[in-house]
């Protein structure tokens, strides 16, 4: 799986950590960070992530 | 009658083309119904994103393609009824009538026709964008309202609730003159109580945001456009635009004579049923997003409807594996998915000038408020968690640039807070 998240868009606001905590993480920093080539069994949080996220700014392109 | 098995799952005619049906829709497919799906949406668009209205379109403009959601392959089949309105139903017959006259039939409904925004029933010029009464709802409202907050001019924000501040906030940052205009005591009094409000307050107007609260607008003054508010007060406002930000109603009128509980959007079970006034549900009839009006078991059992922008989502997914297993007749399997506990955690946030306001949980139906993270000096602009309690459980948390600071307690939401033992919230390992 390949997710791709669009940093110009994302706000930082933090609900795909909420979501899917294995793949995105709000850093010490506040900014995001997440796996790009996530494990297949993250699909259906990493789906939920796209969902949630206020600005769209998720995709998964695999 | 127990779910008849349809060929193919029958019809699911989903009403309302927003946030909330498009999840619902996607729901249903991922669910495995595999039958025919109808969308009805009065907008004339896809469904789209609608915070940024009040932010991003105002400031800098925005096109339905920036804001449209991606829709799953999974819906690429469904029908969309885009600029039809529902104005009829029955449920007994299991039929929706049009604004065209044509009368639908279903064998599942989704009610997503969600709000709009009231107006003030005060005296003036009509309400209407060509009479410089705006309100917020939509991506034409966004495209008329932009046009109107130039430098310089006056605005007269009437309401001082997510809306309306933001929208005073957006149009302050674009150098408009602005009065914010509410009843209420403080802004978003209402959703974070006094404390929060307070200081939301001080920093809004230390940004240049003027407020006029404790008084509501009398009349609009002007013929043919607005010039101008008289407030209850009987001070005058001089104004060139007017935002009318004070609630919305719902859009239940199609569903009426159905025997429904629509006191307040629609009552539904933690299935999602459409609830009779006699308390039974509805099987088959489903409500989503802001008109859903159901218990949240991180707080209580009591029947709630809330307006958070994660709402439609969370109620879109619950809606498709039960209406997916009723339309395809397994009694035992819709029992079950009937009873699965459906406890969603509403998030809202709020951009204002540089600021970013985040709320988990339910905050308004806490009955203490806690500072958890950060200081309400009154002076200082610093990051600032606030907890929201009842009894011991924390049911909502308020984050004001904060986001980090509150992800931790996000997760004891639903659970006993005690004071100054922060490590009693950290779960008990049991001994190997």
């Amino acid at each position: 799986m390949h997710v791709i998240v669009d940093l110009d868009v994302c706000q930082n606001h933090g609900q795909c950590a909420f979501a899917a905590p294995d793949v995105f993480q709000i850093n010490a920093d506040g900014e995001l960070e997440y796996v790009e080539h996530p494990p297949d069994d993250q699909r259906a949080a990493v789906e939920d992530a796209v969902d949630v996220c206020p600005v769209q700014a998720i995709r998964v392109a695999d | 009658m127990a779910g008849a098995s349809r060929p193919g799952g029958g019809r699911v005619v989903v009403v309302g083309g927003s946030l909330g049906g498009l999840r619902a829709a996607e729901s249903l497919r991922s669910a495995g119904f595999a039958g025919r799906l109808t969308v009805v949406s009065e907008e004339p668009w896809f469904p789209y994103n609608r915070p940024p209205l009040s932010k991003e379109a105002l400031r800098a403009g925005v096109e339905h393609a920036t804001l449209e959601f991606r829709r799953r392959e999974s819906v690429a089949d469904v029908e969309w009824r885009l600029g039809s309105r529902a104005v009829a139903s029955d449920l007994a017959e299991r039929t929706v009538t049009l604004d065209d006259g044509e009368v639908v039939s279903w064998d599942g409904l989704v009610a997503a026709t969600g709000l709009r925004p009231r107006r003030l029933p005060v005296p003036g010029p009509p309400p209407l964008a060509a009479a410089d009464r705006y309100v917020l709802r939509t991506l034409d409202d966004a495209v008329a309202l932009r046009e109107r907050v130039r430098p310089g001019t006056r605005v007269v924000v009437a309401g001082a609730g997510f809306i309306g501040c933001e929208v005073a906030a957006t149009a302050r940052a674009l150098s408009c003159d602005v009065v914010n205009v509410a009843v209420d005591a403080r802004p978003m009094i209402r959703p974070l109580g006094e404390l929060l409000a307070a200081e939301l307050q001080r920093r809004l107007e230390r940004r240049g945001l003027a407020f006029r609260l404790g008084v509501g607008i009398e009349r609009f003054l002007g013929e043919d456009r607005v010039e101008g508010v008289r407030l209850s007060d009987g001070t005058e406002l001089p104004a060139d635009v007017v935002v009318e930000a004070v609630g919305s109603r719902c859009n239940t009128e199609w569903l009426d004579g159905n025997g429904l509980d629509l006191t307040d959007g629609v009552l539904a079970d933690g299935a999602l049923r459409m609830l009779r006034v006699d308390g039974t549900p509805v099987d088959g009839a489903h409500v989503v997003g802001d008109l859903a009006r159901f218990p949240y078991p991180i707080v209580d059992d009591a029947p709630r409807r809330i307006e958070h922008w994660s709402l439609p989502t969370d109620t879109g997914r619950r809606v498709g594996p039960v209406l997916a297993t009723w339309l395809a007749g397994d009694v035992a399997a819709y029992a079950e998915v009937v009873a699965r506990p459906f406890s969603p955690i509403p998030s809202f946030w709020s951009d204002l000038f540089e600021m970013r306001l985040q709320s988990f949980g339910l905050p308004d139906a806490g009955e203490e408020v806690r500072v958890l993270e950060g200081d309400l000096d009154g002076v200082h602009d610093g990051p600032v968690v606030v907890g929201y309690l009842r009894g011991d459980v924390l049911v909502g948390v308020v984050a004001l640039d904060a986001t980090k600071q509150a992800m931790p307690y996000r997760a004891r939401l639903g659970r006993p807070e005690h004071p100054g033992r922060p490590e009693s919230t950290t779960p008990v390992r049991q001994s190997p």
